[in-house]
């Protein structure tokens, strides 16, 4: 396969960056897309040039480091896949491919498609976890969880933090990655002591960072390479009105 | 060099106990005094220093990705193993300390390997209560699979996701300490080199990934948990970035590196599709409990799956192993498979492949039940390979997975540098030359959350605190040498990637030095590895500069220390004159071709330790005892 790219390159933090043009030969169908961007940039590095920059790390779509915008779409054309598991068969050969990095206020450019997510770590920070030290748990099955919770919770906690959800909104909200973890925990009896205080800390953290608000469009839930459902938005804003009606807190 | 273990005396199951409550202790005052230094913050990172937080030192971590939860531990699937006998099968602590220690060939510490028995009953309890979501009966209670090596069910697990929700539980209880300000969390920061001054461990040299910036960091204690090597292969199922120079920078500083030829080879990875290929995605191996492994009888046989009746397929797993059957452990199924594929029965394109079949469970249990146990297994192998595993069997084959070997460490996980401490893949200590499946969880866990608080605790009571300041001579020397050899590599201006060297390199270690070894191959390989690191620093073309982001560097810096240390693993390799676990020697193997273990000469650890630049490094030998457990042959028939 022949492929023409247009790629968003940026020297660093400060630089402007553009779109400059690549041609990509000899590209195998079975090649991943991020496969495909080595060879290239292994050519660029032959012909003495600065390699196209971009996050991978797995390469099997769990660690939730690639982050690519293709032709528009966060991840790329193909439902519930990470850019890493990607393949080539999915373009047609000659296509003119756009290949750009996460946009969002609180995603800023390090580097060609690289982006700073620590935005997310900061939310997660802000109270997504179950306050217990290491030590001094009860017995694993002394606190019986239904199944179909504990299945609810799993759904939930698939997510794999890449901001895909926050590219792909016209508002650039992580109101489902929010939602993924606010809902994952508030499925477990483990979650429930710290309810309110987490989806109102991790809210007001979501918005500290400069991302939007959500309005319902379910781009998110589209662009989703864990395909987490929005019904967890559903769930993240009951929560959080509960938590701000409720007089103790 | 003496490699004492220092493992406490006194019966094997109340080692542990009594090392615990004779250990010193440090007041909880003085706690916040002692500056800790992790390095890698999966699962044995991630929760060392989010519990040495808890308990009030003043920990920073350091991680080459850009977040802590992307650490490679997050892409283990099936499970983790645990002592509960919450099925009533007949498990015990004893029990899976005697699966491990045999399921390593017996080439581990005995009271080593019952401590992480003892402990991994805990890490369930403790995991639970920070709300991972472990599958659960419909009863409430959890859920457990069979794994490999073992006759019980014990393996804990979320889907195939289990890695994932044990590292963001750990990840979460990190963020945790990070946002109370107990940890200083450093992403996206490499270390580079390791401060010793006076046989102790005293800092960190790292460079800034993004701004390029080389900084000294100084502490009481380094704790490395940087994971393993495999990627010297090129080829692995590790992630990218996964390196050996937090490691064996390490070991250029003095640390003794034991057992780097044990390498497991995980059977059930999707086979290579062609020279492009970057890794190799490794499906869980939970699949064996269900799929049933097997090539056609003929050599040579083109047939569809399907239309090859039952009579002339070859379910060689269980044919040969009736006992265990397709959860033979994996060293022994990945060779079984090279086996046949060597007779010229492998399937698929070049003839590198196994079946995996699932027919008979889909019959058995119904496509539904089946995918909601693997699910997500179905799907990625249909992503990658573009066919339907549902529909007929999946093409499988081996692949570099784990390494069992890594820095040499006491009983207290403590290298032979003082203060220098090392856990989970990083280091060598409990799964000798073979590591049973869902068991690399368990030992990254034990180590962090429950061995080094006390092990440190211990450590930090016992030696006078004397921080050196981070503009010490030695730490302004070894941040000179760093700087140095970045500028060094940016030099050179040559004709090949990194990546192409690289990719030369793990060939060669593939071909002479993986899943079977001879003398003569592994010294081409020792030869190979000599011209390909000459090459590097003669011919290696990193272009960009060192003062930002610059991925190709990077890329150089690992690359130049798996050039180094491909050549001790063959050195290990080659001076390991036996077959056991991961490291299979043609010459030494019964006439049945199964593994010939030498006990009288070999049932030690090697750990070696680097003699400088221009001379090989010496090989130290830790014999080890057998008190409670009488070393077999290994077999699963």
């Amino acid at each position: 396969m022949k492929l023409f790219l247009h790629v968003w390159r940026q020297k660093d933090r400060t630089d402007p960056g553009r779109m400059e043009t690549y041609n990509a030969e000899d590209i195998s169908p079975d090649m991943s897309f991020l496969e495909m961007l080595d060879e290239v940039n292994e050519k660029l590095i032959q012909e003495g040039n600065e390699p196209i920059a971009f996050d991978h790390d797995c390469r099997e779509g769990i660690c939730g480091t690639c982050s690519l915008v293709i032709n528009g779409m966060a991840h790329g054309p193909e439902r519930g896949t990470t850019v890493c598991q990607l393949h080539m068969r999915k373009f047609q050969d000659g296509e003119r491919i756009v290949i750009e990095p996460w946009r969002a206020k609180a995603f800023p450019v390090i580097r060609d498609l690289i982006v700073d997510r620590s935005s997310l770590d900061r939310i997660i920070q802000a109270g997504g976890f179950v306050s217990v030290n290491t030590g001094g748990a009860h017995d694993g099955n002394a606190l019986p969880v239904p199944k179909p919770n504990a299945e609810t919770a799993m759904d939930a906690a698939a997510c794999i933090g890449c901001g895909a959800c926050a590219a792909a909104c016209k508002n650039a909200s992580a109101m489902l990655f929010v939602a993924a973890k606010v809902s994952h925990l508030a499925h477990l009896p483990q979650g429930q002591p710290e309810r309110s205080q987490r989806v109102k800390k991790m809210v007001e953290q979501h918005d500290q960072e400069g991302f939007g608000h959500c309005s319902n469009q379910y781009e998110c839930e589209a662009a989703c390479p864990k395909e987490i459902s929005v019904k967890f938005i559903t769930q993240l804003n009951r929560d959080y009105l509960r938590a701000c009606v409720s007089a103790k807190d | 060099m003496n490699l004492d273990s220092k493992t406490p005396t006194g019966p094997l199951d109340s080692k542990w106990t009594r090392y615990k409550s004779e250990c010193k202790l440090v007041n909880p005052a003085n706690k916040r005094k002692y500056h800790v230094l992790v390095v890698g913050t999966g699962l044995a990172g991630a929760a060392a220093a989010a519990t040495l937080a808890e308990l009030g030192y003043s920990v920073a971590a350091f991680c080459y990705q850009d977040s802590p939860r992307r650490a490679h531990s997050i892409a283990a699937q099936g499970g983790i193993n645990a002592a509960k006998n919450y099925q009533n099968d007949g498990d015990s602590v004893w029990r899976l300390f005697y699966d491990t220690i045999k399921g390593g060939d017996y080439r581990a510490r005995e009271a080593n390997v019952h401590r992480l028995a003892e402990v991994s009953t805990a890490i369930i309890d403790q995991c639970v209560a920070q709300g991972v979501p472990f599958a659960r009966e419909y009863g409430g209670l959890l859920d457990n699979r069979s794994f490999g090596g073992a006759q019980v069910s014990r393996t804990f697990y979320c889907r195939g996701q289990t890695g994932q929700q044990l590292l963001l539980g750990a990840y979460q209880a990190l963020s945790r300490q990070i946002s109370y300000g107990n940890v200083k969390m450093h992403p996206r920061t490499e270390m580079l080199d390791l401060v010793v001054s006076g046989g102790r461990a005293r800092g960190i040299v790292t460079r800034d990934l993004e701004t390029g910036k080389i900084e000294s960091h100084t502490g009481d204690a380094v704790l490395l948990c940087t994971g393993g090597y495999a990627n010297a292969y090129y080829l692995s199922t590790n992630a990218a970035g996964c390196n050996v120079t937090a490691t064996y920078r390490a070991y250029k500083k003095g640390a003794a590196f034991a057992n780097p030829c044990y390498t497991q080879i995980h059977p059930t990875c999707i086979p290579v599709a062609g020279d492009h290929q970057s890794k190799l995605t490794l499906m869980s191996e939970s699949l064996r409990n269900d799929g049933r492994i097997w090539v056609p009888r003929k050599t040579g046989d083109t047939r569809r799956p399907a239309q090859i009746p039952d009579s002339e397929r070859d379910y060689y797993l269980e044919r040969k192993y009736p006992s265990y059957g397709n959860l033979a452990p994996r060293d022994i199924a990945s060779r079984a498979a090279k086996e046949v594929c060597d007779e010229g029965r492998g399937v698929g394109s070049g003839g590198r492949g196994v079946y995996l079949d699932f027919a008979d469970a889909i019959r058995r249990l119904g496509q539904p039940k089946v995918a909601e146990k693997y699910g997500n297994l179905f799907q990625m192998y249909e992503r990658i390979t573009g066919e339907d595993g549902y529909q007929q069997p999946m093409r499988i084959y081996p692949a570099l997975h784990y390494t069992m070997g890594g820095l040499w460490v006491d009983y207290n996980l403590m290298s032979n540098i003082q203060g220098l401490f090392v856990l989970g893949e990083a280091n060598f200590s409990d799964h000798g030359a073979n590591r049973l499946g869902a068991s690399a969880l368990m030992q990254g866990l034990a180590d962090g959350y429950f061995i080094i608080p006390y092990t440190l605790a211990n450590y930090f009571a016992s030696t006078k605190q004397e921080r050196l300041p981070a503009d010490h001579a030695e730490f302004q020397r070894a941040e000179k040498d760093v700087g140095e050899r970045v500028k060094k590599m940016l030099t050179v201006k040559g004709k090949k990637t990194a990546v192409e060297l690289h990719r030369e390199l793990g060939q060669t270690m593939w071909d002479n030095c993986g899943m079977a070894r001879t003398k003569d191959s592994i010294q081409r390989t020792i030869k190979r590895v000599e011209e390909l690191r000459e090459e590097f620093w003669n011919n290696v073309n990193v272009t960009g500069t060192d003062a930002n982001l610059n991925v190709a560097l990077e890329r150089a810096g690992r690359v130049a220390d798996f050039m180094e240390f491909g050549e001790l693993l063959a050195r290990d390799a080659l001076a390991r004159e036996e077959s056991c676990g991961g490291h299979f020697r043609e010459e030494y193997q019964y006439p049945d071709g199964e593994a010939k273990r030498d006990d009288e000469h070999f049932a030690h650890v090697a750990a070696w330790e680097y003699q400088g630049p221009d001379k090989p490094p010496a090989r130290l030998v830790e014999p080890l005892h057998w008190e409670f457990v009488k070393p077999t042959v290994r077999s699963y028939k």
